[in-house]
């Protein structure tokens, strides 16, 4: 692998050179299949996702401007592909996820505060295990609002980049985002509560 | 003097709270609660915790990036000289 600058990557794939091509996989395949597996959560489907984006960015490279890094641009292709399947798959039924939101009387006061946290808990688990317990509670969320933590917390988009993606409006990409965060917030307070103790 | 709000209120103020958007009579309302009400601070930690949470578990370098299998590349290259 020649490991070339940005600039001469790009060129040298526009002029179709084939050990470019396999440079540019070789660099960016492992972190588009990650981005995948983390919005399909399904192996298979993020392999082919990941062949998806590639296509699409091979074949849009004689227009490509360098306006974004090569990887910025594959990441962007990629988080598409995996929307496209993920809006093409089975509808089911929303799932609701009002348990896992706070709980309020008539007056708009909290019924229940759950568990609480211990200040910088999160910094002090292992690093592995931390992983283990945030990705475990990030899965069991139901798709859409697992989608948005992963596009807005995750992948860094903005709310605005995160509406379009998921194809509604930022007010609804926003109030899902709130939601989502609150329910994944009750899924972890009891393992870090415990973990506090 | 300000209108206080409720814990519900404040729940759905606490997006622009932690991502700093919160400012003037909206921010006085939000921490007058906060300092009135111990289940919503904690309520906060937790959140904060979160998301911190989150961005530490799944920041780019956290993990290794899954393994780069050779026939997912050789199968991109095949498809490429095909179309």
């Amino acid at each position: 692998m020649t490991d070339r600058c940005e600039g001469e990557l790009l060129r040298a794939l526009q002029r179709g050179d084939e050990s470019a091509y396999t440079e540019l996989m070789q660099a960016n395949t492992g972190k588009m299949l990650a981005v995948a597996r983390r919005i399909l959560k399904d192996d298979e489907e993020a392999y082919d996702a990941t062949q998806e984006a590639f296509l699409q960015a091979f074949n849009a490279i004689a227009s490509f401007q360098g306006d974004a890094l090569l990887s910025t641009w594959l990441h962007r292709i990629t988080v598409n592909a995996c929307l496209m399947r993920l809006r093409h798959r089975k509808r089911h039924p929303e799932t609701a996820i009002e348990e896992l939101l706070p709980q309020f009387d008539e007056t708009g006061h909290r019924i229940e505060s759950g568990p609480a946290w211990t200040e910088n808990v999160v910094d002090r688990l292992e690093s592995a295990q931390l992983r283990k317990v945030v990705r475990d509670a990030i899965d069991r969320l139901p798709d859409n609002y697992r989608t948005v933590i992963v596009l807005r917390d995750i992948e860094g988009l903005t709310t605005e980049e995160a509406a379009v993606a998921l194809g509604v409006r930022p007010e609804a990409a926003k109030m899902r985002l709130h939601r989502a965060r609150q329910a994944l917030r009750t899924l972890l307070a009891p393992h870090f509560a415990a973990e506090a103790e | 003097m300000h209108e206080r709000i409720n814990c519900r209120e404040l729940i759905e103020l606490l997006d622009d709270y932690v991502e700093q958007r919160l400012a003037g009579a909206e921010r006085a309302r939000f921490d007058d609660h906060l300092g009135r009400c111990p289940a919503c601070r904690r309520y906060l930690m937790g959140y904060q915790g979160t998301m911190r949470a989150v961005a530490l578990a799944c920041a780019p370098d956290a993990a290794t990036p899954p393994e780069v299998p050779g026939e997912l590349i050789a199968a991109i290259l095949a498809s490429r000289r095909a179309s």
